[in-house]
């Protein structure tokens, strides 16, 4: 048997060394989830879809770290953006929403991940959950920069719409937004679980293209399911699970 | 080191010595993270191979392989995306007694471990023996779910968890390294958590 992934032609991103960043801007997309504007201070080159290890130090050495994956398109720019759901409780997650503030700076280490990448030619279809929005976004902007829209194809799913992530850029053309618990007023479509319905316009005339798939765990098996059931062959579905991070 | 401004670590009070560089416990969550569809797969026509470099390729069916002796693992996981899980409890089979039918050729030196999916994963050999890996069917005292890699996983838990490849279908010895599917996208090529071996160029 073959491995998945076995000739994915990716050469960019190799996780380097720690660096220091400055947070250069920030705001909230919804009311539990940051954006963070960060200034690499020289030209970062990644793929969207990649992420970055983020990293704090207390005075005494100790230290916590998590993945984040980066909203921003690929632009030739020294800035990324990542945007951090709030979990109470959550050490690092919590620090990063309620009290960074603008001027601070942060140790980063990637870019890291050269599974669930674009490579920015290849017209794919997104299908994100909550938080799994972050890295197709990357690549629905990227694909949006190029003058190139038609290449992205993306289904979000959101519980109700104070949860949306990048809600003044989505839905669009290209994008659409499935609500699960409460739709906005006038939606043609009742609120409720993603189904193959949903799915299907996603396939018209592009049964060839590689499917990104990007949620909680049992959205992602839920996706999958459907994906199955619509005969998409398992090769071209590339799954990120976004377990709780904190 | 670099001081992150007003950030004290309100967590670690409870940081746990056995958590390795990184890591943080998960409590009672147990993230899934696999890079593609989980595979619902059967009992009935499942197998597992010990191939390559060995005296006597040998091939189980489940029922021959749930007749094997089995044995338990009581201790800690670590996933390189920074969880960990503290006192897990898995049971199955050493894989000490799988290479013990097989017979390993001297030669043999790495250990790829395949999975239904064609998922591969690459391990020196020593890093499978002497009571530090299992193909497991439970864990917590649960019959292995599909998401977790179920009806049967690998199980290296002295490694980053990526090395306990899901859904595993054979181990395949060789005299080479041969880099499997994460290795092969960056990750390291042992992935030791204690030495924070994630990413190829790491220690």
């Amino acid at each position: 048997m073959s491995a998945p992934g076995a000739s994915v032609p990716v050469t960019v991103g190799r996780p380097g060394r720690w660096r220091v960043v400055t947070v250069a801007g920030a705001r909230w997309e919804t009311p539990r989830a940051r954006t963070l504007r960060l200034d690499l201070g020289e030209e970062f080159a990644f793929l969207a879809g990649q992420h970055l290890l983020l990293r704090l130090t207390a005075p005494d050495g100790y230290t916590a770290q998590r993945s984040y994956s980066i909203a921003s398109a690929p632009a030739g720019s020294a800035f990324v953006e990542l945007t951090v759901e709030r979990l109470p409780g959550g050490e690092v997650s919590e620090f990063l929403c309620d009290e960074v503030v603008v001027g601070d700076t942060l140790e980063v280490r990637g870019p890291i991940g050269r599974w669930f990448v674009w490579d920015a030619e290849e017209p794919f279809v997104g299908v994100a959950g909550g938080s799994g929005t972050v890295p197709l976004m990357a690549m629905l902007r990227q694909a949006r920069a190029a003058g190139r829209p038609e290449l992205a194809r993306l289904l979000v799913s959101a519980r109700r719409p104070e949860d949306l992530y990048y809600a003044d850029e989505l839905p669009g053309p290209e994008s659409t937004v499935v609500w699960t618990r409460e739709a906005p007023p006038g939606s043609a479509r009742a609120p409720g679980r993603l189904r193959a319905a949903d799915l299907a316009p996603l396939f018209d005339g592009g049964q060839e293209r590689t499917v990104f798939v990007c949620g909680s765990p049992s959205f992602c098996d839920a996706v999958t399911d459907v994906l199955a059931e619509l005969g998409v062959p398992a090769s071209r579905v590339r799954v990120e699970r976004f377990g709780p991070s904190r | 080191m670099h001081v992150t401004r007003g950030f004290t670590g309100h967590g670690r009070a409870a940081r746990d010595p056995r958590l390795p560089p990184g890591q943080y416990d998960a409590h009672d969550d147990w993230p899934v993270l696999n890079a593609e569809p989980t595979p619902r797969l059967r009992t009935d026509r499942w197998t597992f191979t010990v191939e390559g470099l060995v005296e006597n390729e040998t091939t189980w069916t489940w029922d021959e392989f749930r007749a094997l002796p089995a044995s338990r693992y009581d201790g800690d996981i670590h996933c390189v995306t920074s969880w960990s899980k503290l006192g897990m409890t898995f049971t199955g089979v050493s894989v000490d007694l799988l290479l013990e039918a097989a017979v390993p050729d001297p030669a043999a030196a790495f250990v790829t471990a395949v999975s239904r999916t064609g998922y591969t994963t690459n391990l020196p050999l020593a890093d499978v023996r002497y009571g530090k890996a299992w193909v497991v069917w439970e864990a917590q005292g649960r019959e292995l779910t599909p998401q977790h890699g179920g009806p049967a996983r690998l199980l290296v838990p002295h490694l980053y968890f990526w090395k306990s490849a899901k859904w595993v279908s054979g181990l395949r010895l060789t005299a080479e390294d041969e880099q499997g599917f994460w290795e092969r996208n960056g990750y390291h090529d042992r992935g030791d958590p204690w030495r924070e071996q994630r990413y190829q160029g790491d220690d």
